[in-house]
């Protein structure tokens, strides 16, 4: 072999690089360069490549069908495509493997039908482990051969970030193709490696089976057969059971975290509320704003099926949470009913912030009776009354300087486009009406 | 006037010994049951003026005694008493032919008022209830099918207005006085209401308690 001495400081030895692509050659080559190309790739002298090809040949054909294979498989060196590999770019690439197929399966008959052949047994199942081994090589060849993404687009693509806010956005489609390209390649080799891999192993049983060395095999295989039938037969039901005593397992457990959940929520909330009313057992206006509490609570949870939102979507909750809230402040209890609902939007948070000053004013003033809140939402606008039982008064004798209801209800509504209204009377309950428009 | 006569329903018996000392006095009560099977004998047996149902109980609930009693009798009176106030219980129960519903959390007072009402054939709607009302047939002016008849599936805008004033806490006559009506001209309208809950098959109200069932 050619000793390269190489001059200090120059590349070490081009000439035999540490794994060269499989390429023929034809400038060394006798007839294609396949075993020119063969032997430098495999580190053998081709001269023994060729002995053995001669050999096939002359044994059956088969070699020559394999030479003839390889030629069109293998790209000549400076090329980087083969004959096949331009074919297979085209869409119909089964149709010209398939002709590939023929054309290599006319020229074995021919051989057979002229009697350069070794045996059927022989040639047809050792053609059939060569083209998939060729496939796995082809594929392990490519694999190692798709570069990994370029590091190149990367790096402008840093770079000019902050100047140019464009270049990403443009460079994505891109990216996100070649990875897409790359996916698809990377399915369809291990597609033809499956292939190559399952026509070695058809040509390596179909070759035991041939030349009869199956026959003592096949026993085995069958008792091996029958005893797994068996014991499948008698493990299936308890497998079964197994599994089914798993999934009823699994049903239990979520079952008892279900009870345990629901035990901690009671716990929380009605076993605290209840030790709260033995102890406070002498007042009765706190124990029943306890137990008012814990109702509403406890309602929330079961309908909702768990607890209470922090911010109140829509204007019946809203409703809802503000006078849940002032009955806990005030010891009184507010009943709310709402007709349809609207999304909480800064109106309907006005109207609410309204609403909530009127109940406050109902519970201080109105003698601890219940106050009725009433929210009606149609599509045209939102309103809500506030009712009280209480004395009532009369709204010309109140003094100046009470701004509750003049600034925290009329003044808010007014500003967001709403009015109030405030119908009492002396003995005769007070109710404030609230009027908003829908944005 | 005699004092009207009334039977307990409820499966918890702290509850009804509870609402059997506040009702001293003021109802007859002619005796208790705890479940579906004990009421419906007891009730045709005694025929008492007004049974106090719970909604939710084993064995069919409220609904399942109301429909066994009124198949030997059907004019027994009902008022539906119930913890629940989820709309779907509190509709089926009216449907199921109860003449009113009012919540557990009612005054003994309010309670015999509301009994004696029933007795004397007129129908008890709480603020809540008149509130499900107002939503079940809210948006019926939108598109009534053909097949459906606007006697028993539209309110009247009175009828509206009458609702609207027991779900503000109204009392029946102070919502005669408010509307310039009698007292009894209020009771005819809840009562036509009643009515149309019960007999309308109005498809809105069923697919109203649905999605309630599915909003909350």
């Amino acid at each position: 072999m050619a000793v390269v001495t190489v001059a200090p400081g120059q590349p070490a030895a081009p000439s035999v690089p540490p794994a060269p692509p499989l390429r023929r050659d034809p400038a060394h080559g006798v007839v294609g360069g396949v075993c020119a190309g063969l032997g430098r790739r495999l580190g053998i002298d081709p001269i023994i490549l060729r002995v053995l090809f001669v050999v096939a040949a002359a044994a059956g054909g088969s070699g020559i069908a394999v030479y003839l294979l390889a030629w069109v498989a293998i790209p000549a060196e400076g090329e980087d495509s083969t004959p096949v590999t331009r074919l297979a770019g085209r869409r119909d690439t089964w149709l010209v493997a398939g002709g590939i197929v023929m054309l290599a399966l006319s020229v074995l008959l021919l051989l057979r039908q002229w009697g350069i052949w070794f045996s059927d047994a022989f040639v047809w199942p050792v053609l059939l482990v060569a083209a998939g081994a060729a496939l796995i090589w082809r594929q392990a060849g490519t694999r190692s051969e798709v570069p990994p993404a370029p590091p190149v687009p990367a790096q402008p693509r840093a770079a000019a970030a902050p100047a140019d806010p464009a270049a990403p956005a443009a460079e994505e489609p891109l990216l996100a193709r070649t990875g897409e390209v790359l996916g698809r390649l990377r399915t369809e080799a291990v597609g033809r490696s499956w292939l190559g891999i399952a026509l070695v192993v058809v040509g390596g049983i179909a070759f035991l089976y041939l030349n009869g060395a199956l026959v003592a095999a096949r026993d085995v295989v069958l008792a091996v057969l029958v005893v797994l039938v068996a014991l499948t037969v008698i493990l299936a039901p308890w497998w079964l059971r197994l599994v089914r005593g798993l999934s009823a397992e699994r049903a239990e457990r979520i079952r008892s975290q279900e009870r345990a959940e629901l035990a901690a929520h009671l716990h929380d909330s009605v076993l605290q509320t209840l030790a709260l009313v033995q102890r406070r057992a002498d007042d009765p206006r706190e124990v029943a704003a306890l137990a008012r509490r814990q109702e509403r609570e406890l309602r929330a949870w079961l309908n909702r099926g768990g607890p209470v939102t922090s911010t109140p979507k829509t204007l019946a909750v809203a409703l809802e949470q503000a006078a849940a809230e002032v009955e806990e402040t005030h010891g009184v209890q507010v009943d709310v009913v709402a007709v349809g609902d609207a999304p909480l939007d800064p109106r309907g948070e006005a109207l609410v912030a309204a609403t909530r000053e009127a109940v406050v004013n109902a519970a201080k003033f109105a003698g601890g009776g219940p106050v009725s809140v009433f929210a009606e939402a149609d599509d045209g606008h939102l309103q809500v009354f506030v009712r009280d039982r209480g004395p009532g008064f009369d709204p010309a004798a109140v003094p100046p300087d009470r701004r509750g209801v003049r600034e925290s209800i009329v003044g808010r509504m007014e500003r967001h486009g709403g009015r109030a209204e405030v119908h009492t009377a002396p003995g005769a309950g007070t109710e404030v009406e609230l009027t908003m428009e829908r944005a | 006037m005699s004092l009207p006569s009334v039977v307990i329903v409820d499966d918890h018996a702290l509850f009804r010994a509870g609402v059997k000392a506040e009702l001293d006095g003021l109802v007859d009560v002619l005796g208790d049951a705890p479940g579906v099977e004990e009421a419906v004998p007891l009730i045709l047996r005694v025929r008492p003026d007004v049974v106090l149902l719970d909604v939710q109980m084993p064995g069919g609930g409220g609904a399942e005694v109301i429909r066994a009693v009124t198949r030997t009798n059907p004019g027994q009176r009902f008022l539906a008493l119930s913890v629940s106030d989820a709309a779907e219980d509190v509709i089926a129960i009216i449907r199921a032919g109860a003449r009113g519903y009012v919540t557990k959390t009612i005054s003994g007072a309010e309670l015999a008022d509301a009994v004696r009402r029933v007795a004397s054939g007129d129908a008890v709607f709480s603020p809540r209830l008149a509130g499900f009302v107002l939503d079940a047939f809210a948006g019926a002016a939108a598109a009534v099918p053909a097949e459906i008849d606007p006697e028993l599936d539209l309110l009247t805008t009175r009828e509206k207005e009458v609702l609207r004033h027991i779900a503000r806490g109204y009392l029946y006559k102070e919502i005669a006085a408010r509307l310039h009506i009698s007292t009894k001209t209020v009771e005819a309208h809840v009562s036509a209401v009643l009515r149309k809950l019960q007999l309308s098959n109005r498809h809105e109200l069923s697919r109203w308690a649905a999605e309630r069932r599915l909003v909350e």
